[in-house]
């Protein structure tokens, strides 16, 4: 038994908010009690968590962890790794692999080879279609059987009206939600940023809000006509906020993430063709930014995802045009959502929510929060600790992060996977992989 | 005060404008001498990076370059490692490793002069043109050549009303002029339909006040001064921004007796390359009222007054190109 004792316990599922002791006993959750309230003469070890503040591991449904096919950006041992030191313990990985995920087989690769390196749990998101390709629809029952939790062709849209569909009526029977990357292709053209003044300054392909939008509100009606579940990927638009809004006001079952990055930045960014500013969906406004912070105040936005996007240094160092989207996210989520919790825009049970326990629940994952018999996926964070985002600490292979040197207040000190301290302060203290090496 | 590098006229200062301006005025008389050379850039290296099709911008540097004895290379991506897959980075590293004094650059890619300023720290580069952001010199020439018709010095040259008229929302000629402008102190028109005047240029976040959108061309250059014609991007008619070219010729396209009646006083402006009968007929083209040619002559004054600043590190001083003169008479 492991009894961590003197933090500041934030739980939404058990509507913890305080100081309280937490008992772990192999492996889950035995009890959370007010403090001193348990024996400490029967326990293993005793965790002294003074001035620390201790939440339910972190999920993040919106990874990418290149492995198979693009092993040199990211492999799921090092992308696990960044998970964990961000203060996730579950992640699910988008199939834009290669092959892409949209078989059994590689879902299985995915599941067996993240089991193997046992840090963070990894769980495989499934294509919508055959290899991502918006043509055919992916094996989704053979799918789930093999670990999927969600089928996503994220990246690019399900643009056939029809695929998409039948594709929600097939995925209800299954009660999976499909993870939409909503994106009208014939309008965004290969827009490079948000279509603005910026862009038309800058002479950069626009990529603008109504391409998001559109695709918003066709499955928003395509949710509600068939019953099927939409999750929205990376919202970045006030309309598309809007839309959702209203879409569960009239009770369709959709859902939404928003990523860190369209949280605190803006077009702004892009500044003189800066590759880092450079993702899919881009930077929008400041009114988005707003927007997008009072919905996940509010509760239209129910998780935040990092969209942990790896890429290579030379896929970036280019032509703006020509750079690759996306950034990385595994580490940073955590300390700009709790800047959000400093600044007073979201509440520290609210901030656990959208990391944590809500993004669980939709996916459908283990991950339930510190009540009693749950699994004991757990970090201790340090909320006056700072540190640098640089090589020093960075686990992934790629560094294309707009935060690159940033510093920032408020670190995870431990994380606890199934009851097992993967990570305390700065180092893996058990890491297969390491051992492998 | 003194330029590094050439990127765009966005960031030029006013005062950087206007000496440019008026020391390209001082490089015309060069190119109308019998020996059209002067020694100003003797031991200097130029490279002409030329990555987009061009006939006139290219000709027009190396011209340049000649005149002012500058040892001047063009390279092409037909024929060059370009060709062999080599990223733009690379390419430019190779060639600043041999020691080039400016490297001019035409590039598809917005922003590419920029990403080698960064990169190439001890070239000075010239954008020639980089996909549809700016195209400093044609805005440099189009106003010398205002200068030279309207018999007027750079600080002068303002109170005018500049009609540019066709693509503007994928025109890098047009962002370089509309920034001049700006700093120039004259009004500027966009005059086209809707999708290829998008409402954002008329902002004030970025561009500049002083802008009205006219989706009318009649009503766009009325009274107008200046009248720049654009061309129509052929390459672009599969993107429907227009339903035809008949249909856009016919409500856009200028004419001798569009201008005698809308703009009887307006000089007109094309950068070039025409497509005559399409945003401009050809009567037009080399009618009195029209500045095509002078454009193109004048193009070589400005991009000798650009290679002449970036080279000797002064500025745009008027005191070596007078020694010059001297030298030579």
């Amino acid at each position: 038994m492991i009894l961590i004792r003197g933090a500041f316990l934030i739980d939404p599922v058990g509507g913890y908010e305080g100081e309280y002791d937490l008992l772990i006993d192999r492996g889950v959750v035995e009890d959370v009690d007010s403090p001193g309230s348990f024996d400490s003469a029967s326990v293993e070890r005793i965790v002294e968590a003074q001035g620390k503040w201790i939440f339910p591991g972190l999920v993040d449904v919106h990874v990418h962890l290149r492995e198979p096919g693009q092993e040199w950006k990211e492999t799921i041992a090092s992308g696990v790794r960044a998970a964990i030191r961000g203060g996730y313990t579950s992640v699910c990985a988008m199939p834009n692999t290669s092959p892409a995920m949209d078989n059994a087989e590689v879902v299985d690769f995915v599941v067996r080879k993240s089991k193997n390196i046992g840090l963070a749990r990894v769980y495989p998101i499934g294509a919508i279609t055959a290899g991502r390709a918006g043509k055919l629809m992916a094996p989704f029952r053979e799918m789930k059987d093999a670990g999927a939790v969600a089928f996503s062709d994220d990246g690019d849209p399900v643009f056939d009206s029809g695929i998409m569909r039948r594709a929600l009526q097939y995925a209800r029977d299954l009660g999976t939600p499909l993870s939409c990357h909503e994106e009208d292709k014939c309008l965004s053209c290969s827009g490079a940023m948000n279509e603005s003044e910026l862009s038309f300054q800058l002479g950069l392909p626009g990529w603008p809000k109504i391409a998001e939008e559109v695709m918003i509100a066709r499955d928003i009606e395509l949710a509600r006509d068939t019953g099927g579940k939409v999750h929205f990927c990376h919202v970045t638009t006030a309309r598309g906020v809007e839309l959702i809004r209203r879409a569960k006001e009239d009770g369709i079952l959709v859902s939404a993430e928003v990523t860190p990055h369209h949280l605190l930045l803006t077009e702004e960014c892009v500044g003189r063709y800066d590759t880092s500013a450079k993702m899919s969906p881009p930077l929008r406004h400041s009114e988005d930014v707003a927007a997008l912070r009072k919905g996940l105040e509010d509760g239209t936005i129910d998780a935040v995802a990092s969209d942990h996007a790896p890429h290579e240094a030379d896929s970036k160092d280019k032509e703006f045009s020509e750079a690759s989207m996306g950034i990385l996210g595994l580490q940073t989520s955590l300390p700009i959502v709790m800047d959000l919790v400093r600044a007073g825009e979201l509440s520290r049970v609210r901030a656990i929510q959208v990391l944590s326990t809500q993004p669980a629940s939709l996916f459908g994952l283990e991950a339930c929060g510190l009540r009693k018999g749950a699994q004991a996926d757990v970090v201790l964070y340090d909320p006056a600790a700072s540190w640098k985002f640089d090589e020093t600490v960075n686990e992934s292979l790629s560094r294309n992060s707009p935060f690159w040197g940033r510093e920032f207040t408020g670190a995870v000190s431990s994380v606890f996977v199934a009851g097992q301290e993967v990570f305390h302060e700065g180092v893996f203290t058990h890491d297969r992989t390491a051992k492998a090496a | 005060m003194s330029l590094r590098h050439l990127l765009d006229i966005r960031s030029l200062t006013r005062e950087q404008l206007l000496s440019l301006l008026n020391d390209s005025k001082k490089f015309v008389e060069v190119s109308r001498r019998s020996i059209k050379k002067v020694p100003a850039l003797r031991g200097k290296t130029v490279i002409n990076l030329f990555l987009e099709a061009s006939t006139r911008t290219r000709a027009s540097f190396e011209i340049a370059g000649k005149r002012l004895s500058a040892d001047t290379i063009n390279l092409t991506a037909s024929g060059s490692s370009v060709q062999k897959g080599e990223g733009l980075i690379d390419t430019a590293k190779t060639l600043e490793a041999m020691a080039p004094d400016i490297l001019v650059i035409r590039h598809p890619a917005s922003g590419a002069p920029h990403i080698l300023a960064e990169r190439i720290p001890k070239t000075s580069i010239v954008n020639a043109g980089d996909g549809m952001h700016e195209h400093p010199t044609q805005a440099l020439l189009d106003c010398l050549s205002l200068m030279e018709r309207l018999n007027r010095t750079a600080e002068e040259l303002s109170g005018l009303t500049v009609a540019i008229v066709g693509d503007i929302r994928h025109s890098r000629v047009a962002r370089s002029n509309m920034w001049a402008h700006r700093l120039l102190g004259n009004s500027v028109r966009l005059v086209g339909p809707s999708t290829l005047v998008p409402d954002e240029f008329a902002g004030s976040q970025y561009f500049p006040g002083g802008v009205t959108i006219h989706h009318d061309l009649a009503e766009g250059i009325e009274g107008a001064d200046v009248v720049m014609v654009l061309r129509m991007q052929m390459e672009r008619q599969h993107e429907s921004f227009v339903p035809s070219l008949d249909e856009y010729s016919r409500y856009y396209g200028l004419s001798v007796a569009k201008l005698e009646r809308f703009a009887p006083d307006a000089v007109v402006l094309h950068p070039g390359p025409a497509n005559r009968g399409i945003e401009i007929n050809g009567a037009l083209l080399y009618d009195k009222r029209s500045l095509v040619s002078q454009q193109v002559e004048f193009g070589v004054a400005v991009r000798m007054a650009v290679l002449f600043s970036l080279a000797t590190g002064k500025g745009a001083l008027p005191v070596e190109p007078q020694s010059v003169e001297g030298h030579t008479q």
